[in-house]
């Protein structure tokens, strides 16, 4: 049995900067909100929300869960948080800082996704890609298998910023700072490297969106293009907590056990005034 | 604290002893809040790339159990990000306690630590003050250095910081 049904490929001859197009829009923006972002002293400790709203940032929607929670500190090494609880509309954990650095905090997704029609009635399935073989039934047709990697992430620095929490792991869509993420600051540029796969994610549009939208009428989105490096500089002039999203969906012509493949970004950074 | 020698019987007033240095005064409002906490207070020199070249003070609540009072380090954001960050607190002859309202006087010598060798260029003295359940301002002062003559320049805060005046002496 395949679960291929693909497009028959025009894509496939296409250079793959240009199969990366736009992921539709996910209906609520994923967000982790820790209390700091630069902090001082010899140990501390921040507490994060995680959340899914569309109002920055509000607790309105539904809460993220926390299973795929991967915090990795200043040497490189996972650093285990206090989980507190999920509430209607958020998830929250304290995490402990207790050695100076940087340290990467996300809910990293990995999965495939299919669609299919079985008796007539259309059905959904998430799972792994081990999985679709047994999952997908025989009689299944118009199958459609997609393969989604999904980051949303946040940094917080205790004492001197460093690099080690920040190495690519060269799965679905991620961003490298170029400018360190806990050394932003108004009026001075920071810039940031989209990578897909670990490769340059060139060309794609990248949301940048300041906290507060409940007390602006405008909805205050900043779009950006990566260059060919996957690149993107932001100059900022308001401090505050801003949202970064991205997103990229190409056809898996070199795979036979998925149509597509996607790959969706979110982060929160923090912008400090000088 | 500011300490000066007079030999009476020669009449001099600088004597070859004398180092060059700086002498800095910094105001402390008197502030009417319902909760008053003395400022935290930094002072540096930053090289004309805005690299600091020298920290001279650092006033916080260095007496609190287990360094705790440097968890409010970072509230002074710009010392922070420039100097604070990749230092290692306390710093001997650097940190000291907080001050309250009134104007505080220090010295620093040329050739000694914090003060240290200056090399002949353009400089600003950054003098940061943050409150807890208050604000933060900054003071900068650019100066030359070495000074030809002796030579007060001043600087003045209008919210967190008052006067403050560095004198600079060849």
């Amino acid at each position: 049995m395949t679960f291929k049904r693909k497009l028959l490929s025009l894509a496939a001859a296409l250079p793959a900067a240009a199969l990366l197009t736009a992921a539709p829009a996910d209906a609520h923006r994923r967000w982790l909100l820790p209390s700091a972002t630069v902090l001082s002293g010899d140990s501390e400790l921040v507490t994060v929300d995680a959340a899914a709203s569309n109002g920055l940032f509000l607790f309105e929607h539904r809460p993220l869960g926390l299973d795929s929670l991967t915090i990795v500190g200043p040497d490189g090494q996972p650093v285990e948080p206090k989980v507190i609880g999920s509430g209607d509309y958020r998830s929250v954990f304290d995490l402990p800082l207790t050695q100076q650095g940087t340290y990467r905090i996300a809910l990293a997704n990995d999965g495939v996704m299919g669609f299919y029609m079985l008796n007539g009635e259309r059905q959904r399935w998430r799972g792994s890609r081990a999985e679709i073989e047994t999952a997908i039934p025989a009689e299944a047709t118009e199958v459609r298998i997609s393969e989604n990697a999904g980051r949303t992430e946040t940094f917080v620095t205790l004492g001197a910023p460093s690099d080690d929490a920040l190495q690519p792991t060269q799965r679905g869509l991620e961003m490298i700072p170029v400018t360190h993420p806990n050394d932003l600051v108004t009026g001075e540029p920071a810039q940031m490297r989209f990578l897909h796969n670990g490769q340059p994610a060139a060309n794609m549009e990248v949301e940048f969106v300041k906290g507060g939208t409940r007390y602006r009428d405008t909805p205050g989105v900043q779009t950006l293009t990566t260059d060919a490096d996957g690149m993107v500089e932001l100059l900022v002039e308001e401090p505050g907590y801003y949202y970064v999203e991205a997103g990229t969906q190409s056809d898996a012509a070199d795979d036979p056990q998925i149509d597509s493949r996607r790959a969706s970004y979110t982060a929160v950074l923090e912008f400090l005034p000088l | 604290m500011k300490a000066s020698y007079f030999l009476a019987a020669s009449g001099l007033v600088a004597a070859p002893s004398m180092a060059a240095g700086i002498d800095l005064s910094i105001e402390i409002p008197r502030l009417q809040v319902a909760e008053y906490h003395k400022p935290y207070v930094a002072v540096w020199i930053e090289d004309d790339g805005r690299k600091a070249v020298a920290n001279l003070d650092v006033w916080y609540d260095t007496d609190m159990r287990g360094g705790e009072g440097e968890k409010w380090l970072s509230d002074m954001r710009l010392w922070w990000r420039r100097a604070g960050r990749s230092l290692d607190m306390p710093v001997d002859g650097v940190s000291g306690p907080t001050q309250g309202p009134g104007t505080h006087e220090v010295s620093y010598t040329e050739g000694r630590r914090p003060l240290g060798d200056l090399k002949p260029g353009k400089y600003t003295l950054v003098v940061e003050a943050a409150r807890e359940v208050g604000g933060r301002e900054t003071v900068s002062i650019p100066f030359q250095w070495p000074p030809q003559r002796a030579q007060t320049l001043s600087g003045e805060g209008d919210s967190e910081l008052r006067a403050i005046k560095l004198t600079l002496k060849p």
